[in-house]
């Protein structure tokens, strides 16, 4: 380190993209510079776009002021929704990209060499989960939770704050790595030693390892902030076994969070020390052992598939129990089945690595360990099952996705019996056969689920109902276009194709190749037309109004809330009587709110800099330590410890909204609601429905 | 908050300190599950090297590296400065000004920092024997590890320095209360690390 | 769209069916384990089968009962009764948790057993003969295969004799791999300084892809071979000719088979310019213990 890399470290012109251009040879070189030069100009265009948006419109101040610096965990929800959106359109682009070369490059060549499409997996997974899953869920968990439990806020605001930026820091060092190349071709996992400097000197598998890292110090923060919140701010009345599904999948998938990032920070950093230092924890040589790694990783990777599905199993549970007009069946075995699951998701992670050679004994341990998590998750599917038996189904847009999801997953976790099984592991392990299996748990039960939510609690947090119209013309694509994009790939993978696999020259393998890029295609059209949803719903938000709040005949706590909720969400802390809270006030015709002199003032905290400020560094440190820019690195590294300190001085930190301010507020509400005559789910899609439901009950006694 | 709800184990204010007392109860026990995830993290890096320590590549091994003495020198000192901070504790809850927990707080900090030392010291020595990360997975395994948790002690150092400063602006207000609290609880979670790293490393590594 | 709304389980199941169909149609024009040439691959699809059949207890209930629940209690024309706090019975919760949990256990005793049968560290309990050993190294991207007994080596090509089974060593001079035949059987990661094993067996003559399916760079999709299962006699032959006309095993072999290359490139390096297959007149019997280091994994 005696080169302080001053000023452009190891960065050469080879770095963007368009180099590729001017060096190839050949038209499949040609075509995958042109592509990675697209995809640069793309996010160069695209931030610049934004810019000068923001600009023009002279946001910059509301965007510091009401959005970047706020700690509210509302608006900290729904930028992290956005975050997800965004990374989801390039990572859907780069899945796109990649079943075209599968298509074209059948005969060896296509449209992008093999390592800009080991870069295209890479990036894919990566995003996929650590920059679109995770920032999705997280967010999702940062508006509903705290509604559902009956309180204003997180424990940590601030905290929260860091949480989302840090998040945001791996995202953008994920969008530059598209500018400034390459980025690691080691998968989502990066397994060592094809990471270590002695196979990959460049700069990639060093962006993947500060990307990742940076995302899993923001979701161990996360893990602990949202796990306290349970703990601690529930409302009065709000014993755990009151808690909504919802509420309990968070507290599971925190309590996964604190356990389980650990493993992931030691094994990336471990990494790090490897490439930086020469260090010999995984390395060929010197007495490293990759097979650490292999541990490490799966000791979080494997509980972070739980991770990113109970949050999703808690989506199913609301929506099933809302759609059916019916109370949630087998509350308890939920919950103990998520518990149960949750625990079962540390004690299988060596099925990722059944071919290590372990012993038969240690193989089949872990093997009959990962089925018994079948066992649980099946109970969870039987009782939302149960929840409609009984009820009064309705198969809104939501519920669409959640019925395809009932059929769907359970063909994935047929699948993950199989692979469960070290002897059909041995014959599927690294085929695309895995990669339809875990696209199939993801998919049809996180991705759907975090639409069906996001479908499910948008018009609660703009005031204004998602367009149904293109809400089912979405459904229906992702639906049929997962099935196309991947039933295929259990085919193929049966027929022996690995994953990871540019080119090929099995001729039986082109056809489902094709099948899977039109399915492929149809997902995007999926996306697109969300995109579509968002437009036109912002565009007839007066006909899609719903400020009571209520649209769906909901029955947990957020539901008596105003749409948007006020910035303290309610006017007193709720006092809570059993489970289904608001299903149980609107029955007896109650609200939310506090007797006529029960209101005060209500202490919420301000906002803070601390978050852009870390996000900032974050983003900076992880570049300069990816390039060797070690000028910058060093004074950045020394601004962190600085930050906090004076962060640990911040005095003034709350604000008093005065309670005359939260009476009137209230009172205008309820004014509102009274105004506004009830409707019957009858009218659930119509212009009538302005959020006052008849509660089913009701509706069906008349 | 309802009353009725169990309070944090552990460390607290006691109720003369009622406000904060109340701020405490979150923020304390945030930070206890926050070391809770810190532990899995040495844990983590103890059974790596506990899978590396065979893995000496030919170079030097714990008999050729590892100096009991002066171990065992840093070890008083650790726990002398986490009875320390327990004194600047137990001053910060039972009297009304700062001083004695002040006093308490520089000595703690002091052993602490004189652990550090010793530390530094010890890997200098072990570097002159060819004891340097990159000689083997052994080494490489160590050297995560054990600077990792002097790593957490400097900073434990730093931030009682800006405990220090907080309250030579503002006195002895709730803020620098909680921090104290917290500080107090990342000092014996480092102790209990080292009391780990001590049986394991060294005495695991020389038996 | 409500009309859409209503035909919907039928689409999914439809084209399910159809998906598996032609996956069973098409698996035997690939090289697929379901068209198994091995007792290995041939148990492996007896267990898959198994397994697809006793799953079948806890899968065709979903499958068959959520369009009969969402037709009978659809909001609207719901013909069932309608009781929003009906939340438990006994009966269904045993059922629940009961019927996967014997499944499972089932499937579980299954697994313990075939894991064991299996495993690819055990000789292929069918086989008859002693195996032929071969001591596989990986390199970037190519498999060089070493006859110990033999005494020769090979490239692209691993042949054998199809009347006994095989007993891969493998370890890899390079990053990680794993080397699968999917119509003979299990695969396995070659690791550097580490020795990992594999046992096969072909039921007869044939000519079965082998490759690495862990990706480890650009030339990876190019690092297959060819298995071939040989009439005794024809194997005998093989050896013979690669005895009598294969490459000496020298310095410049070496440092091609170590340059990162495909195995076309290694021919090249090596002055052949067609062909895929490279056969060595020597084995250079230290190599394999070198690069694996003898240190066993698992045991
Ligand atoms: C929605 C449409 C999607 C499509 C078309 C798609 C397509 C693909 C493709 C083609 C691959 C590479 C397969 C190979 O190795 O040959 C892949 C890998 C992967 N995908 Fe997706 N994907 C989609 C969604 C998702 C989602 C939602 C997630 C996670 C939440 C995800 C996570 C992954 C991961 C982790 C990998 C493995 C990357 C690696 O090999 O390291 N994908 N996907
Ligand atoms: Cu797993």
């Amino acid at each position: 380190m005696t080169d302080w890399g001053f000023p452009f470290g190891r960065l050469t012109l080879d770095a963007i993209p368009l180099s590729d251009i001017v060096t190839a040879h050949g038209r499949t070189e040609l075509l995958s510079g042109i592509t990675g030069s697209a995809a640069a100009g793309a996010a160069v265009l695209g931030a610049l776009v934004a810019l000068v948006i923001v600009t023009w419109k002279g946001w910059w101040k509301p965007l510091w002021s009401d959005w970047l610096t706020s700690v509210d965990h509302k608006k900290i929800g729904i930028m992290y929704i956005v975050f997800s959106f965004v990374m989801l359109a390039r990572a859907l682009a780069e899945a796109f990209v990649m079943r075209m070369q599968q298509v074209v490059g059948h005969d060896g060549g296509g449209i992008v060499m093999p390592e800009h499409f080991a870069q295209l997996f890479s990036t894919h997974g990566t995003i996929m989960i650590f920059f679109m899953a995770m920032p999705f869920l997280t967010g999702m968990i940062n508006y509903v939770m705290p509604l559902q439990i009956g309180a204003r806020d997180v424990a940590f605001p601030v905290l929260n704050s860091v949480s989302l930026m840090l998040t945001v820091a791996g995202g953008i060092i994920l969008m530059v790595s598209l500018v400034l190349e390459p980025f690691s071709t080691g998968g989502w996992s990066g397994y060592p030693p094809y990471t270590e400097a002695a196979f990959n000197p460049g700069a990639g598998p060093d962006y993947w390892i500060w990307a990742v890292t940076l995302s899993s110090l923001g979701t161990t923060f996360t893990g602990i902030n949202f796990a306290v919140t349970i703990y601690k701010k529930r409302c009065p009345g709000m014993t755990l076994m009151r808690m909504p599904l919802f509420t309990w999948t968070a507290l599971c998938t925190s309590i996964l969070m604190i356990f389980a990032m650990p493993p992931l920070t030691i094994a990336t950093a471990l990494l790090a020390l490897d490439r930086y230092l020469d260090f010999h924890l995984f390395t060929n040589g010197g007495g490293g052992n990759m097979m650490n790694y292999a541990n490490l990783f799966w000791l979080f990777g494997h509980p972070e598939v739980y991770i990113l599905i109970l949050p999703a199993f808690g989506v199913w549970s609301e929506v099933f129990s809302t759609f059916s007009g019916k109370t949630l069946y087998g509350y308890t075995a939920l919950v103990i089945a998520t518990m149960a699951i949750a625990v079962l998701s540390f004690t299988v992670w060596v099925h990722h690595f059944f071919t290590m050679g372990q012993s038969a004994n240690l193989n089949a341990a872990f093997g009959i360990a990962t089925m018994l998590i079948g066992v649980p998750t099946g109970v969870k599917i039987y009782d939302w099952m149960l929840t409609m038996y009984r009820g009064r189904v309705r198969i809104s847009v939501p519920m669409l996705y959640a019925l395809a999801f009932l059929f769907l997953f359970t063909i994935g976790g047929l699948s993950g019996i199989l692979l469960a099984n070290p002897t059909i592991d041995y014959q599927t392990h690294n085929t695309l056969f895995l990669v339809a299996h875990f696209h199939n748990m993801l998919i049809p039960g996180l991705l759907f689920g975090m639409i069906a939510g996001y479908t499910m609690w948008f018009p609660k947090a703009f005031g204004f109902r998602l367009d149904e119209k293109w809400g089912y013309r979405a459904a229906w694509c992702w639906i049929f276009g997962f099935m196309g994009a991947f039933f295929p790939l259990y085919a193929l993978g049966l027929m022996g194709m690995p994953r990871r696999m540019a080119d090929y020259f099995t001729g039986a393998w082109l056809p489902w190749t094709v099948v899977a890029l039109a399915g492929a295609g149809l997902i995007v059209l999926a996306f697109t037309f969300l995109l579509v949803q968002l437009r036109v719903s912002v565009r007839d938000r007066a006909r899609l109004a719903v400020p009571v709040g209520d649209p769906w005949d909901g029955r947990s706590l957020e539901w008596g809330l105003p749409a948007p909720p006020p910035e303290w969400n309610f006017p007193a802390l709720p006092r809570v009587e059993g489970r289904d809270a608001f299903a149980t006030l609107k029955m007896t015709g109650e609200d939310l709110g506090p007797p006529d002199d029960g209101y005060e003032d209500i202490r919420m905290p301000k906002n803070a800099v601390l978050g852009p400020v870390i996000g900032a560094l974050g983003t900076g440190l992880a570049f300069a330590l990816t390039w060797y820019l070690w000028w910058l690195a060093l004074p950045l590294a020394a601004l962190v410890p600085v930050v906090l300190i004076a962060q640990g001085f911040r005095r003034d930190t709350e604000k008093v909204i005065p309670a005359h301010e939260v009476r009137e507020t209230w009172r205008a509400f309820r004014a509102l609601a009274a105004r506004t005559p009830r409707v019957s789910r009858r009218a659930e899609y119509t212009r009538d429905n302005r959020g006052h439901a008849i509660p089913m009950p009701q509706e069906a006694a008349e | 908050m309802s009353a009725t709800q169990t309070r944090h184990p552990g460390l607290n204010l006691g109720s003369n300190h009622q406000s904060a007392d109340d701020r405490a109860e979150t923020e304390v026990f945030g930070f206890w599950v926050f070391m809770m995830s810190d532990a899995i993290l040495f844990g983590l890096l103890m059974a790596t090297y506990v899978v590396m320590r065979p893995n000496t590549n030919g170079g030097p091994g714990p008999h050729d590296l590892f100096e009991l003495k002066s171990i065992f020198i840093e070890t008083m000192l650790l726990l002398a400065s986490s009875v320390a901070i327990g004194f600047s504790h137990l001053a910060l809850k039972h009297e009304d000004r700062p001083t004695k927990m002040v006093i308490w707080l520089v000595v703690a900090m002091a052993l602490a920092l004189a652990f550090v030392g010793f530390e530094i010291h010890d890997f200098l020595k072990m570097a002159g024997k060819g004891g340097v990360p990159q000689a083997s997975g052994f080494l490489s395994a160590f050297f995560a590890l054990v600077p990792l948790h002097g790593l957490h002690v400097s900073a434990a150092c730093l931030w009682g320095l800006a405990i220090l400063g907080q309250l030579a602006r503002y006195g002895l207000d709730d803020g620098v209360k909680v921090s104290m609290v917290r500080l107090a609880v990342l000092w014996h979670f480092l102790d209990l690390v080292w009391i780990g790293i001590f049986s394991l490393v060294y005495i695991g590594g020389l038996a | 769209m409500r009309a859409a709304a209503l035909r919907w389980p039928l689409p999914f199941e439809t084209s399910m069916a159809c998906a598996a169909c032609l996956a069973s149609a098409q698996a035997a024009q690939a090289d697929s384990f379901l068209d198994a040439a091995g007792p290995v691959a041939a148990a492996q699809v007896s267990h898959l089968r198994l397994i697809l059949i006793l799953m079948a207890i806890v899968v065709v209930p979903v499958f068959a009962a959520t369009p009969w629940l969402v037709r009978r209690y659809r909001y609207g024309r719901a013909r069932g009764d309608y009781r929003p706090e009906w939340k438990f019975s006994l009966l269904f919760e045993v059922l629940a948790w009961g019927v996967p949990f014997l499944v499972v256990i089932v499937l579980g005793t299954i697994l313990w057993e075939r894991t064991h049968q299996l495993d690819p560290y055990l000789p292929v309990a069918e086989a008859k003969a002693p195996p032929v050993v071969i001591d596989v190294i990986g390199y970037d991207w190519k498999w060089l295969f070493i006859y110990p007994e033999q005494g020769v080596a090979s490239v692209g090509e691993m042949a054998f004799p199809a009347d006994r089974p095989v007993k891969l060593n493998l370890t890899s001079d390079t990053v990680m791999q794993s080397l699968l035949i999917p119509r003979l059987g299990s695969q396995i990661y070659a690791m550097k300084g580490m020795r990992t094993q594999l046992n096969l067996a072909a039921d007869g003559p044939g000519r079965f892809e082998g490759r690495n399916t862990q990706y480890n760079g650009k030339g990876f999709s190019a690092q297959s071979f060819t298995a071939v299962a040989m009439r005794p006699g024809d194997f005998e032959s093989w050896v013979a000719q690669a005895r009598a006309q294969g490459l000496p095993f020298d310095e410049k072999a070496r440092a091609a088979l170590e340059h990162k290359g495909t195995k076309l490139d290694l021919r090249h390096a090596l002055g052949m310019p067609d062909g895929t297959v490279v056969h060595f007149a020597a084995a250079p019997t230290a190599l394999f213990d070198k690069i694996a280091g003898m240190k066993e994994t698992g045991e």
